[in-house]
């Protein structure tokens, strides 16, 4: 299924017509840029980046086992009106999500009301340990990262969210460093929302988030180790927030208490931020053979000597089978109507949704809910009328079998590849800080699917990041373009 | 600090110092071996260089004759002898990188140019060419790493435990020098009717960067004494032994804090020894006797150093 570059859109140049207000400055710089100039730039920031060592491993390569993951320099753009929009969304969004978690771990009220199906309590996801346990401030997702994807001017889906370990904001902080070293002029011209005070702002979160009581508390980073594939970032955190940087093995429980090993003793923890999933934290309650985790963290824990952020749990609230609920939960427990949306998923169970999917084949994607490998699924775009005819007999002797979803059009940004500068399909990746508020720092990590017409933005996959600027005021744009176009005039009077 | 970091930190540190020894005796031996000679000292000369890093049953397991070509190869490449410029660097490199965040950002970035630049070196074959200026760039990088350290890490525990690991493996290392050319020097001086080798002694000198000073200090010919004396006694002279220990002890009572450990009084043992030692005294029972002795008081304040900071238990 190929489609021209046309038929999505641009974050730069829309559907190919005028080149969108916020981008017209930098278009026009892009313009007088050689394109050799930029790849000399590009070189020069990865040089910088294996110098700093932000790579990111391998896992199953013993030499050169560290990898840059490619870095884009031509930036993503946010209006200060679209991200109004979005950050708000993300906020509401995992407010709702951490009311759920306390909720399904507490009373369950959302299931009462017939909102969220009862199966969900046996979601491989659900952990039944922390049913009754008090989290301080009831906060679960203490970090969260909202994967958002752009179909149009105005339309924005939530593609999924990520409440375990969420990584990728120190390319959010790198990136930023990197393209203002790169192209400090570029800065002058754009009012670009700062981003390096993400740190502060987590480790305040952090603070906040420690037992009642605990006035001074002790925060320490958990990470698997040097040879995890996030370690880079694990280290670079810890650093900026100036929190020790520890292992399990450095840990220790005793009396309801958490330890870690120093060269001046034992040492009392109160918070761990850590950045190691939920079955490697206790081998005697999670995976016994884990050498990563702490023997009798969970129990201190439930028993509220220590915190950990992420909670233990969130994955109920991230899982593919929990998305689907996500909008109903805001209106369940913040009446308010969803900001952000879900990409539509359409249960053919439901009699409304049976009707739209048939009146509609020829656009949809429809999926057989057990079915995998292709089989049983009907690509309505590139169907041809007699297998859409075919497949709708199939859907109506059995709706209860299928779900169908729009084949989703990402959003493309010019990047720079081999060919030059061509359109590259994005996606955008939001931090989301809960502590005693929640709140965004206004940027995140923008992945890039390098690959032409590739959809897929994973950096183990080929992706690569840009560094995503928000601005901060959206009437800059033609401004700072007429400042521009003076001074282009100026430097074309000097050369002629 | 967290004693694990503090372990990395202290062996990151060791293990550049180590590097930058082997670096140092390859050096001044391959300009030795460019001296005239007959062609049996070839043996002699490399073989010591083996006792020196104290790896001659590795060595043996490998290479079949003992020749400038095999010992190079074996100590500046060579991923399974764990003293070669290779293996210690890339230990240095991996102890940083498990505790990037207790240094500064340049300390980081110099730990991690230095394997990046190394990486370019062994694609070349230094048994063939280019030895010196490798040795060279090995000296000047842990010269860098050591000022980049001074001069931008807060002075906290992170530093005491680098500057720990850098005067207890030097400690070692000249001990072991001194110690392996002393044997073999002093036989051939009586063999040779008490005739002292100018240019064994002097490159005994150089290999720690003590020529100048031996110079200034004495004025006068090269006597293996004096020599022994200003890299065991001279508290002024940077790679001594003594000034080693004049810089452990302070550094123990610091990252001690208010207890009082085992570490401390051993290191005021062996340094009591060389502040009040005198070399007629020293000589009486034999600077080997008294260098063995060192060498095992060194390793065993390592051992308690490990103990009561780096593995500290519950």
């Amino acid at each position: 299924m190929t489609q021209s570059a046309k038929q999505f859109f641009d974050e730069m140049q829309a559907y190919g017509g005028n080149v969108r207000a916020i981008y017209q400055a930098y278009q026009r710089w892009l313009a007088n840029v050689p394109t050799q100039q930029l790849v000399a730039k590009r070189a020069e920031a990865e040089v910088l980046f294996r110098r700093v060592g932000i790579t990111f491993n391998v896992y199953g390569e013993e030499d050169g086992a560290e990898r840059l993951i490619p870095f884009d320099v031509i930036p993503r753009m946010i209006s200060a009106s679209e991200w109004a929009h979005l950050s708000t969304g993300a906020v509401q969004r995992v407010r709702a999500l951490n009311l759920f978690l306390h909720d399904i771990y507490h009373d369950q009220e959302i299931i009462k009301a017939g909102i969220v199906p009862q199966n969900i309590l046996t979601n491989s996801q659900y952990r039944p340990e922390m049913v009754g346990v008090d989290v301080p401030n009831k906060v679960y997702a203490h970090v969260a990262g909202i994967d958002l994807v752009r179909t149009s001017e105005s339309q924005f889906y939530v593609l999924e969210d990520n409440l375990r370990t969420p990584s990728g904001v120190s390319y959010m902080l790198e990136d930023r460093k990197m393209m203002m070293r790169l192209f400090p002029d570029l800065f002058r011209q754009y009012p670009i929302a700062p981003v390096e005070h993400y740190p502060q702002v987590l480790l305040n979160n952090l603070r906040s988030v420690a037992q009642t009581g605990i006035t001074d508390p002790t925060v320490v980073l958990m990470s698997p180790g040097a040879y995890n594939s996030a370690y880079f970032e694990h280290a670079f955190l810890a650093q900026q927030m100036g929190i020790e940087l520890v292992e399990g093995q450095d840990l220790f429980v005793r009396n309801n208490a958490v330890y870690m090993r120093t060269t001046q003793g034992p040492k009392r923890v109160d918070v761990i931020y850590r950045r190691i999933d939920d079955d490697y934290l206790d081998p005697l309650v999670f995976k016994p053979d884990s050498m990563l985790g702490v023997p009798g963290l969970l129990s201190v824990y439930r028993n509220g000597g220590v915190t950990l952020a992420n909670a233990v749990g969130t994955g109920v609230a991230d899982d593919k089978a929990t998305y689907i609920y996500v909008p109903e939960m805001i209106k369940f427990y913040l009446g308010e109507t969803p900001i952000l949306q879900n990409v539509p998923t359409y249960q053919l169970s439901k009699a409304d949704d049976l009707a739209y999917v048939l009146a509609h084949l020829a656009e949809l994607v429809v999926k057989e809910v057990q079915g995998s490998g292709g089989y049983g699924m009907l690509v309505g775009p590139t169907a041809s009328h007699q297998e859409i005819e075919e497949f709708r007999l199939r859907i109506v002797s059995k709706p209860d079998n299928y779900i169908a979803q729009p084949t989703l059009a990402l959003s493309t940004c010019p990047t720079l590849v081999d060919q030059g500068i061509a359109p590259r399909h994005v996606d955008l990746r939001p931090f989301v800080l809960s502590g005693k508020s929640v709140s965004v720092v206004p940027g995140g990590l923008s992945r890039v699917a390098l690959k032409e017409g590739s959809l897929v933005v994973n950096s183990s996959q080929g992706g690569g990041t840009k560094d995503t600027w928000v601005l901060e005021r959206d009437d800059i744009g033609q401004t700072a373009s007429q400042h521009q176009d003076a001074s282009q005039f100026i430097n074309k009077e000097v050369v002629c | 600090m967290l004693s694990r970091t503090a372990d990395n930190l202290y062996w990151m540190a060791r293990y550049i110092e180590r590097a930058e020894n082997v670096a140092r005796v390859l050096d001044v031996t391959y300009n030795m071996s460019l001296l005239p000679s007959d062609s049996s000292n070839e043996h002699d000369l490399w073989n010591a260089v083996l006792e020196i890093a104290g790896i001659r049953h590795i060595f043996d397991s490998t290479y079949p004759t003992i020749n400038a070509t095999n010992v190079i190869k074996h100590l500046v490449m060579d991923s399974h002898n764990p003293s070669s410029i290779y293996s210690t660097l890339r230990s240095a490199r991996e102890n940083a990188r498990a505790v990037r965040v207790a240094m500064t950002v340049e300390t980081w970035e110099n730990m991690n140019t230095l394997w990046l630049e190394f990486g370019q070196y062994i694609k070349q074959d230094l048994t063939q060419s280019g030895l010196g200026e490798f040795c060279e760039w090995v000296k000047s990088r842990s010269h860098l790493f050591r000022g980049v350290c001074f001069g931008t890490m807060l002075r906290d525990d992170a530093f005491n435990f680098v500057r720990l690991g850098t005067f207890m493996e030097r400690a070692d290392n000249t001990a072991r020098l001194l110690d392996v050319k002393y044997e073999v020097l002093i036989p051939q001086q009586a063999a040779n009717d008490g005739a002292v080798d100018y240019y064994e002694w002097s490159a005994v000198l150089r290999s720690v960067s003590a020529f100048q000073a031996y110079q200034k200090v004495y004025s006068d010919a090269i006597d293996p004494v004096k020599v022994s004396e200003l890299l065991v006694l001279r508290q002024d002279m940077p790679r001594s032994l003594h000034a080693c220990y004049a810089e452990i002890m302070p550094i123990l009572r610091q990252v001690a804090g208010a207890r009082q450990t085992e570490a401390e009084r051993l290191a005021g043992q062996t340094h009591a020894t060389l502040h009040y030692g005198r070399m007629l005294d020293i000589l009486k029972d034999g600077l080997h006797t008294f260098l063995d002795d060192f060498i095992l008081a060194n390793r065993r304040l390592g051992d308690e150093i490990q103990r009561s900071f780096l593995n500290a238990t519950v």
